[in-house]
């Protein structure tokens, strides 16, 4: 019967990257010199799963390099070698080998053999290094077998088969022992029943009986043997080659096999010497990058319990609904008041599975916080910086998407903390702060929010110099208004950055506005704020889930839109004097300092009777979006709500200037908008815009 | 049937041992260490026992010196799951007690025909 292994790949693909998670944090905490015990064990346990697994399922290039990682591993767990901060590190960059390596293999690509193996003779060499034994040669002694070259043609062997009496208690049986001596061939066996005590003194626990057992088949030695091979300790044990009827001497068989032991260690040895050096024939197919097949979407780990409280809510859900069925079959005025009654009742069960519902997409944020030690770690030696990370806050759960597309732009993040804001060790000193700077991730759930923090204690940021590049830049005409906060934030604006020099790590400009706008896209803001000298802050906060929305409904004409409430900054009622006729621009209107773009809804969407056509007669709500401001025109607000965002690429096709729709109480249909591209709309429509008259 | 008790502290190893064991028609129940085998033994009934060694909470070894304790395992096949480059660990393990080993890697062909020499 042939199984098809390749059903059990994705748990172990699974259960390995876990692995190599657990084996880097385990190697991250370790310290030079007094390693925990079992913290070691843990992380050789690990390598030890993945080695085994990978050999079971037929990953034998992962399987082979793992095995270096795991010698060394167990070498350092029986306390055989010391842990040196040289072995973390090449143990360290092996988890990252061995990560590819498994990352090729799911995917189907081909595996870094080069790679591997340069870091293989890393690690050999660490363990050739203070002269604890390689085992290859120790393998290669170990399967030798003695196949003797017969002298006379055997026809068969006698074996002596006598069990110690306590045989039992290991659970070998000898009657299965010979019965698969009998598989081998015709056997004829004669038993020794000298040894069976009396019946008061007999143990029955214990075994008294032994064999004479004649196999007429010549098979190889070896395959008898392999049947003693678990009882080897608790039996007295010949196996005699035949000729005919007659026994050779083990002696006169033996011989020739000694010397060809002593050349095939010396082979054995010799064969791990050699580099592995195969030249690259064909074009190898490239290691899947950031794109490719990598998992997105694929699946996630929910605690039972919450798919236990759903299946009861569903049930009770279910029970109200035939509740109200029943009513329904027989109604009559008078029974309104169950009615009602059932109707709230439905809205609480409704409720209450939508929020267990979402519940069950969000994951602690420790998956995305976790994959930032490291980097500290990595990137503060590589600096020469001594940088310690705080995390907190690490059971916040959040939406598993929000926690799929936070990672890199976190990664920008901290980055610019590390590069730009904490000092060199020296300068920190000079200071008078603490020569280890210290960055924060901070991750709460805030009045319907998930609220992520960073915060460093560097050097801040320079107002002016950000002031003078955004001026350099044309960013900004004039900055002479700015408050501390606004000048901070330009730091947003596409191809920004004052660092002097572009580090390998950032500075290239154009990552924060990747960032921002990231986070635009997950329905979050993003805020920063700093001290000079003492350091920054960066607030992100997001929406608790990426199913619901709250917004704000309005109405144009005989329409209904919604505004995602995080987007509105007021609504006002315009005044004339506000209000002008901007070339080039369309309609504008003064809010505070700034002038603003006017948003003709009607005009834009193309309906056709809207109650009011002159800005000033309906409302204006002003709304932001990807770093920019403007006010929507429209007749009139109505309520506030949560509304469930449906797709429109899946349910119609790509609408401009919307980003979902939803399904209103009445049935119909609203769209709810995209600021940005609402703007980005109104923008390419703007010459007919100017062409109206006000 | 027989009912086997399969111990191994990885998920894909316990499915893959378990699928490959129910599919020849024995009963199987898993444990993912050696505190839960134990646990495990101690209420049900079992033909054979199988398990890894390196497991967290209680690993092979030391799973197999406590079930020989046990009036029911006395006699039990217990077999470990080892290594070939450990012999140590062989030894360790015919001293607390086991019946014998199975060499990983292992294909589910090989370990079907272990079970089968040992229940017959």
């Amino acid at each position: 019967m042939s199984i098809d292994m390749a059903q059990f790949h994705q748990v172990f693909f699974e259960e390995s990257f876990e692995g190599l998670d657990i084996m880097e944090t385990g190697l991250l905490h370790m310290q030079p010199g007094a390693a925990d015990s079992e913290e070691i064990n843990s992380i050789f346990r690990a390598a030890h799963s993945i080695k085994g697994g990978a050999g079971t399922f037929g990953f034998m290039e992962v399987s082979n390099f793992t095995h270096v990682m795991e010698t060394l591993l167990d070498e350092m767990r029986d306390g055989r070698r010391t842990v040196t901060s040289e072995a973390i590190d090449a143990l360290l960059q092996s988890v990252d080998v061995l990560r590819d390596l498994l990352t090729a293999s799911q995917d189907g690509n081909d595996l870094d053999t080069d790679r591997a193996a340069a870091q293989k003779a890393v690690l050999e060499a660490i363990l050739a290094g203070d002269g604890t034994a390689a085992e290859a040669v120790a393998d290669a002694t170990e399967s030798l077998d003695s196949t003797a070259a017969p002298l006379q043609q055997i026809t068969g062997w006698k074996i002596v088969f006598r069990p110690h009496q306590n045989i039992l208690r290991t659970g070998n049986d000898p009657y299965r022992i010979i019965r698969e001596l009998s598989e081998l061939g015709e056997i004829r066996s004669h038993c020794d029943t000298s040894l069976l005590p009396d019946l008061a003194v007999f143990e029955e626990e214990d075994f008294y009986l032994s064999w004479e057992i004649f196999l007429d088949t010549p098979v190889d030695k070896q395959q008898i043997s392999d049947i003693f091979d678990w009882v080897e300790d608790e039996c007295d044990l010949a196996i005699i080659p035949l000729v005919g009827e007659v026994e050779v001497s083990e002696e006169e068989a033996i011989t020739p096999a000694v010397t060809e032991t002593a050349a095939v260690a010396e082979t054995a040895a010799t064969e791990p010497a050699k580099a592995t050096v195969t030249p690259v024939a064909a074009a190898k197919k490239p290691a899947a990058s950031a794109g490719s097949k990598s998992k997105g979407g694929g699946s996630i780990r929910v605690d039972t319990e919450k798919i236990d409280s759903l299946i009861n809510m569903v049930g009770e859900l279910v029970i109200t609904q035939s509740m109200l069925g029943m009513l329904g079959e027989d109604f009559d005025m008078s029974r309104v008041e169950k009615l009602n009654e059932g109707l709230s009742q439905l809205e609480r069960h409704t409720r209450e599975l939508q929020e267990s519902v979402m519940q069950i997409r969000m994951l602690p944020i420790s998956f995305t916080f976790s994959r930032f030690p490291r980097l500290v770690h990595d990137l503060s030696s590589k600096m020469g910086k001594k940088i310690e990370l705080q995390m907190i806050g690490e059971e916040t759960e959040v939406d598993k998407t929000v926690i799929e597309k936070i990672g890199d732009p976190l990664v920008h993040l901290v980055r610019n903390s590390l590069d730009h804001g904490i000092e060199m060790p020296a300068d920190r000193v000079a200071a008078g702060k603490p020569e280890t700077g210290t960055i924060q991730l901070i991750a709460s759930h805030k009045g319907g929010n998930i609220v992520i923090e960073i915060h460093d204690d560097g050097k801040g940021l320079d107002k002016n110099k950000i002031l003078s590049k955004a001026l350099e830049k044309g960013v900004i005409a004039d900055g002479s208004n700015m408050s501390d906060k606004q000048i901070y934030e330009l730091i947003f604006e596409p191809g920004f950055s004052t660092a002097d020099q572009i580090s390998d790590v950032s500075g290239r400009g154009v990552g924060m506005d990747v960032v921002r706008r990231n986070i635009y896209e997950l329905g979050g803001s993003i805020e920063i704020d700093s001290r000079p000298g003492q350091g920054s802050a960066i607030i992100i906060r997001l929406p608790l889930t990426l199913a619901i929305l709250d917004g704000q409904s309005i109405r144009v004409g005989e329409e209904t839109y919604i505004v995602p409430l995080v987007s509105i900054i007021e609504s006002i009622q315009a005044k004339p004097e506000m209000v002008n006729m901007v070339a080039g621009k369309g309609e504008t209107f003064k809010l505070r300092d700034e002038y603003l773009p006017v948003i003709r809804m009607h005009d834009v969407f193309g309906i056709e009777n809207p109650r009011f056509t002159r800005v000033t007669d309906g409302l204006l709500v002003v709304v932001e979006g990807d770093g920019g401001k403007c006010g929507l025109f429209v007749d009139e607000l109505l309520g506030q709500h949560q509304v469930v965002i449906k797709s429109l690429e899946t349910n119609y096709g790509k609408v401009e200037g919307a980003s979902g729709a939803t399904i209103l109480g009445d049935g119909s249909v609203a769209l709810i908008l995209d600021i940005p591209d609402l703007m980005r709309l109104s923008r390419k429509m703007i010459p007919e815009h100017f062409l109206k008259s006000a | 049937m027989a009912t086997i008790l399969a111990v191994d502290d990885s998920a894909s190893m316990r499915q893959m041992v378990s699928f490959t064991l129910k599919g020849a028609g024995y009963d199987v129940v898993e444990a993912v260490d050696g505190v839960d085998a134990l646990s495990k033994a101690q209420s049900g009934a079992f033909n054979l026992v199988i398990t890894d060694v390196n497991m967290p909470n209680m690993d092979g070894i030391t799973l197999i010196a406590e079930l020989r304790k046990l009036p029911a395992f006395k006699f039990t096949p217990l077999l470990m799951l080892t290594t070939e480059s450990a012999p140590e660990k062989k030894q360790a393990g015919k001293a607390a007690g086991a019946t014998g080993w199975i060499v990983k890697p292992f294909n589910p062909d090989q370990l079907l025909a272990t079970i089968k020499k040992v229940l017959g």
